[in-house]
């Protein structure tokens, strides 16, 4: 395997790559190590063997931390075993750009992944590396959509599995958690009250808790999303990418596909600024970037947007760190405008996302607004999630004509309606 | 006062392979000075040179965050519970 070891990410004292997630000694966040010497040096080689990987995350295997590779008999079986992730379209926004007064965006749509969400990235890395490890159990601490990924993962690869989620979260995301057969624990509280829970009872069962013991792994997936922006815009680096933030990890990950890639030598150029977006509601990372600080304090989340509702993000200060070296920002929006993002999404691109996509891009809407951007950048919307899974968000912003099935209650009815 | 600490697993080698602890104290300063007191080597896991908590270490007492408390200088009741975890997981 390509990856060498885990290493804290703080004191930088290394590991063996098992299900560890923290640093004995001083409490920092472990993270994975490769050493990719056995790589092809010649580039387009090392093009050609992505290339002709399977159609999923399995193809970018060279860059992640699986001993056996590609699950599956043979890496050419990789897109029929369990829910491959990834492989998402990117699509050319014209006339969201025009709308924004934007020459060249992109929207990176996460949704179409298997449970609809960028969480089947990482829950494939790291159920697979549980599987590896000897787990028989997977477990995570959700907002909802790695409820929905974690419980679809282990009906697929006949795992048990447990998923805690805070009692109040969106009925469509419960349902579509529940009836994988998994389960389903809800925590009178808020997401960090679950978290701190999972992170007391990964200490008592020998459970592969996905975001925890397993996070390393995990967080590893969210690179993916890089290597596919890339390889979708022709091997080339977008000048800007506007990430959703909760715990910080999509975001940095994402950055750090880019520089893994452009260190292979796979890609050149300068990489991109990084612009993170929060809600008003939950926006611990954006504050914490507005009065220039570099830990975040954390908040007790007030938002539509649950799935990004996390008031204590383990990756805040790295998250911060990116924002302000890549010539980024981190910025947060009201549910108001929250509600507008996602209308402004769907009626410019035929995009249907949940409020954390409604977030993004609003944020991207702000920045534009703003004259952040410069008219000539090429910038990436990531879409992390399906908003047939957050419907109370829009019951109530438009109407629905009601007429009698007749010519005549059509042209009474809805022409004038619409004409008044 | 006496206080339950509960200790995480990756810091229990260096408490003596304890999971919980009883120290006295009325703030959580005082706690994890009691706790430090006994088991030396805590002190250099969860504190910076200059005594502050390490920034990837969460503490809480009867379940609150003590960010959203008064922090070090919270204080705690006879037979309260003071939690130690780190603060990497989840997201």
């Amino acid at each position: 395997m390509a990856a060498s070891h885990l290493q804290c990410k703080e004191c930088k004292t290394s590991y063996e790559l098992e299900a560890l997630y923290v640093c004995d000694r001083c409490f920092g966040p472990l993270e994975v190590v490769y050493d990719h010497d056995g790589l092809a040096h010649d580039v387009a080689e090392l093009r050609r063997r992505i290339q002709g990987g399977p159609q999923n995350i399995w193809r970018y295997a060279d860059f992640l931390p699986l001993a056996g590779g590609p699950p599956g008999p043979s890496g050419r079986l990789a897109s029929r075993v369990g829910l491959p992730a990834g492989c998402t379209p990117l699509i050319r926004a014209d006339r969201l750009a025009k709308r924004l007064g934007l020459r060249e965006v992109w929207v990176k749509n996460d949704a179409a992944n298997p449970t609809h969400s960028f969480k089947d990235r990482v829950v494939s890395v790291a159920t697979t590396r549980a599987r590896e490890l000897g787990y028989e159990t997977i477990a995570c601490a959700s907002t909802g959509n790695l409820a929905n990924s974690v419980a679809a993962h282990g009906a697929a690869l006949g795992l048990e599995s447990y998923v805690f989620i805070p009692a109040d979260l969106e009925e469509q995301k419960v349902l579509a958690t529940g009836i994988y057969g998994t389960r389903l624990v809800g925590v009178r509280g808020s997401y960090d009250d679950v978290n701190r829970l999972c992170t007391e009872l990964c200490a008592e069962r020998e459970w592969a808790f996905v975001n925890i013991n397993l996070r390393p792994y995990y967080a590893e997936g969210s690179k993916t999303l890089a290597f596919e922006i890339a390889e979708q815009l022709g091997w080339e680096l977008p000048d800007r990418c506007v990430v959703p933030v909760a715990s910080g990890s999509l975001f940095t990950k994402i950055a750090r596909g880019f520089e893994e890639w452009t260190e292979l030598g796979l890609l050149s150029g300068g990489q991109p600024r990084m612009n993170g977006a929060q809600a008003e509601g939950c926006s611990p990372v954006a504050s914490a970037f507005a009065e220039g600080h570099d830990v975040c304090r954390p908040v007790r989340p007030d938002t539509i947007a649950k799935s990004l509702a996390i008031g204590n993000p383990a990756d805040g200060p790295y998250a911060l760190e990116l924002a302000r070296t890549s010539g980024g920002a981190v910025d947060a929006v009201s549910d108001e405008e929250i509600r507008a993002g996602i209308a402004l999404l769907a009626q410019t691109t035929g995009i249907f996302t949940e409020t954390a996509g409604g977030v993004t891009t609003a944020v991207l809407a702000k920045l534009a607004e703003r004259g952040d951007i410069d008219p000539d950048e090429r910038v990436v919307l990531v879409i992390t999630g399906e908003g047939l899974k957050t419907l109370d968000a829009v019951r109530g912003t438009f109407e629905t004509h009601t007429i009698e099935p007749t010519l005549e209650s059509f042209e009474h009815g809805v022409r004038q309606q619409i004409l008044l | 006062m006496s206080v339950l600490v509960k200790i995480p697993a990756q810091l229990r080698a260096a408490a003596g392979g304890e999971s919980q602890a009883e120290v006295e104290g009325g703030t959580v300063q005082e706690v994890l000075d009691g706790l430090f007191d006994r088991f030396d080597e805590l002190r250099t896991r969860l504190a910076d040179d200059d005594g502050s908590l390490r920034r990837f270490v969460n503490v809480y007492v009867a379940g609150e965050d003590i960010r959203f408390l008064d922090g070090l200088q919270t204080p705690v009741d006879d037979g309260s519970e003071v939690t130690i975890l780190p603060a990497v997981a989840g997201g």
